[in-house]
């Protein structure tokens, strides 16, 4: 028997973009008309694209001489020795431009410009997309436009004039809840005024179909290097840990041991301040399932539908959503999520920083939060830590943070 | 409205126009939950349609207008309950069918599964949910119960001639034709947009009514001439925003003279 949606693991490890672009229930294409064929003919050119023997090898191209990739995995003996685990880190912060956002941008970009489009736009929360996408499209001579919020403008002001030198026209979002959320529906709507000259290079696992898929697709280099590297260095690991708030980085690591069944998968949500009824970014934990940015996905939402403000120290993970694989990877218990306070994330940031020599982004901290969590548990065992973005983004926060947290 | 058809009311409503149908959108209970129903009869005395909005928090197809004014109703506490209880109180004594518009998430977290009952009881003859393409409105189609409940499609510059046959066909009511694209409240239709209305018009087999940067006398004459009426939101609530007499306004877009 046939089934018409992605329901089980095998329909995932297959790869192909879901028929609908549903993930179990999760995911489809919630948009205005104006963006239907737009979004039908992205599909059909991404998929024949990323079947192209000439396409995939610019790529792979890009991928090496631009970005920088393969990206190490890095043996970090003294964190893990503290911690009592066998702990590697994949060094995405070692990309160009910082974090894994680039593997994404590079790839959407080349496909912008076999599309004809005369110009990008973006979303930006913590700003690593922001970079990511202004660098790409100076790569591939394309004019770009990135959405700001207000308060990630505050808070990463060194990414903000980085887009600028990059040649970006930056926009400051300062309706809604002036985060990434804020940012997404303001690329959305400049989208919908030009949806044939523009291309909107969205940068999480999000949104309508196939953004969910595509962004995936580009993605999976992490986990597909990560796992034969790992496995160069002595064998599988038992799990393997990223941080989830679009949760990008975290399914290109996933993707790579999917089909391995005995390696656990665990995503690290923000948790906030973490006291009762405090605001959070935990979506997968505490969500609700809903419709939002074009899937239908875990939200934190009111009883009446409306989305409720989130809050985050790592502007990366502050989204009120989240992939709509990761909820199918989820219910079908294939991955695990847990959330880590704030003041987890800072502590590892710190303990990893002292320890190894590495300072991670905020985002990434939470992975490694949950990693030490993992490791109280599970002593002798053999981590993967999606090791996202590096930290010189956050330095106000942290100089900052060291005051209250 | 009472019973029968929705679809069929808001058919007949626009046919029954002596000039081009007029379907007036005001976001719930702006500009506050009191001053809210008065706005209502006001613009049912003057339009021949009214969509009522929803207001949510993240509403991607609009302008800064419907932004302000969707925000401004949350913070009064609006919610697609009280929306429901204050139509049932108010519906009989209005003079035009009512739709809702709004995105859908607050109506998948209402109920589907109540979403008829409701519809039912605050005299709602039809639905206008704009993040809602025709491929995932199976569940709200089966939910409204066929004849009853009009689901409203949307049809855009951007949508190709096998697609305009399917959701035209697919519409119910009237089929809502976006003017341009862009989110609402925008000014300016070119040319281009007035022929892809006179596809729409050509398509169609229900009455189409044009939305989207629709605020001027000479844009309603110049729209009328394809099509069987229009939308008029952003422009109303800046009207409404301003404190001006909402019916006035709606009555000068159709009666007026057009100025050369």
């Amino acid at each position: 028997m046939t089934t018409p949606i992605a329901t089980s693991l095998r329909d995932l490890i297959e790869g192909g973009p879901p028929p609908a672009g549903r993930f179990g229930p999760y995911g489809g294409r919630y948009v205005p008309e104006t963006l239907m064929e737009i979004l039908i003919e992205l599909e059909r050119r991404s998929v024949e694209l990323l079947a192209d023997e000439g396409f995939l090898a610019e790529l792979a191209g890009e991928l090496r001489d631009f970005v920088g990739r393969p990206t190490p995995l890095t043996a970090a003996g003294s964190l893990g020795e503290a911690w009592g685990v066998a702990l590697f880190l994949k060094r995405e912060d070692l990309c160009h431009t910082g974090a894994h956002k680039i593997n994404n941008a590079v790839g959407q970009a080349l496909i912008a410009r076999r599309l004809g489009a005369k110009r990008i736009v973006a979303e930006t929360g913590a700003g690593q997309h922001g970079v990511a996408t202004a660098a790409a499209a100076a790569r591939v001579g394309l004019p770009c436009t990135i959405f700001m919020g207000a308060v990630d403008a505050r808070r990463q002001a060194p990414n903000l004039e980085r887009m600028r030198l990059l040649g970006a026209e930056v926009r400051l979002v300062e309706a809604g809840d002036q985060t990434l959320r804020a940012a997404i529906d303001e690329a959305f709507r400049a989208w919908v005024a030009d949806p044939v000259g523009t291309y909107y290079l969205l940068g999480s696992v999000v949104g309508p179909h196939p953004y969910p898929w595509l962004v995936r697709r580009l993605q999976t280099v992490i986990g597909e290097e990560a796992r034969e590297q790992v496995v160069r260095a002595g064998g599988l690991p038992d799990v393997a840990v990223a941080c989830v708030g679009g949760g990008s980085n975290s399914i290109g690591l996933f993707r790579g041991f999917l089909a391995d069944e005995g390696v656990e998968l665990l995503g690290i949500e923000a948790g906030g301040r973490g006291g009762e009824g405090d605001p959070h970014s935990a979506s997968l934990a505490r969500g609700t399932t809903g419709v939002l940015h074009g899937a239908m996905t875990p939200l934190l939402q009111d009883a009446h539908g409306q989305i409720v403000e989130t809050h985050s120290i790592a502007p990366g993970l502050d989204y009120p959503g989240v992939g709509p694989e990761h909820a199918l990877l989820r219910d079908l218990g294939r991955a695990r999520y847990e959330s880590v306070t704030d003041r987890e994330a800072l502590e590892a940031l710190r303990e990893c920083s002292a320890a190894e020599g590495i300072l991670p982004a905020l985002e990434s901290a939470h992975a490694l939060a949950g990693a030490k969590r993992w490791a109280g548990r599970n002593r002798g065992g053999r981590v993967v830590v999606g090791l996202s973005g590096r930290g010189d983004k956050d330095l106000a926060v942290l100089a900052d943070g060291a005051h209250h947290v | 409205m009472s019973e029968g058809s929705g679809a069929a009311a808001i058919t007949a409503a626009i046919e029954a126009s002596a000039g081009p149908a007029l379907c007036a959108y005001v976001t719930a209970g702006f500009p506050s939950r009191q001053a809210f129903p008065e706005i209502l009869r006001s613009v049912a005395a003057a339009a021949d349609l009214v969509e009522v909005g929803v207001p949510f928090t993240d509403p991607m197809a609009d302008g800064l207008t419907i932004q302000a004014s969707n925000r401004a109703a949350l913070s009064a506490g609006v919610t697609l309950e009280w929306i429901f209880d204050l139509l049932e109180a108010e519906h009989r004594h209005l003079e035009a069918p009512l739709l809702l518009m709004g995105y859908y998430n607050p109506f998948l977290i209402h109920g589907l599964e109540r979403l008829a009952s409701s519809l039912a009881r605050s005299g709602v003859a039809g639905l206008i949910v704009p993040d809602l393409p025709l491929e995932e409105s199976e569940p709200i189609r089966e939910a409204l119960a066929p004849g009853s409940r009009a689901l409203v499609q949307m049809v855009a510059p951007t949508t190709p001639p096998p697609r305009l046959q399917r959701l035209t066909a697919a519409s119910a009511g009237f089929v809502y034709a976006v003017t341009t694209t862009g989110v609402t409240g925008q000014v300016d239709l070119d040319p281009g947009d007035l022929d892809h209305l006179a596809r729409v018009k050509r398509a169609a087999r229900l009455p189409v009514l044009a939305g989207f940067g629709i605020r001027s006398r000479r844009q309603v004459a110049a729209v009328a001439r394809l099509v069987d009426g229009v939308v008029v939101g952003s422009a109303l609530i800046e009207v409404i925003e301003g404190g001006e007499d909402p019916g006035e306004f709606l009555r000068g877009l159709r009666n007026g003279e057009v100025p050369a």
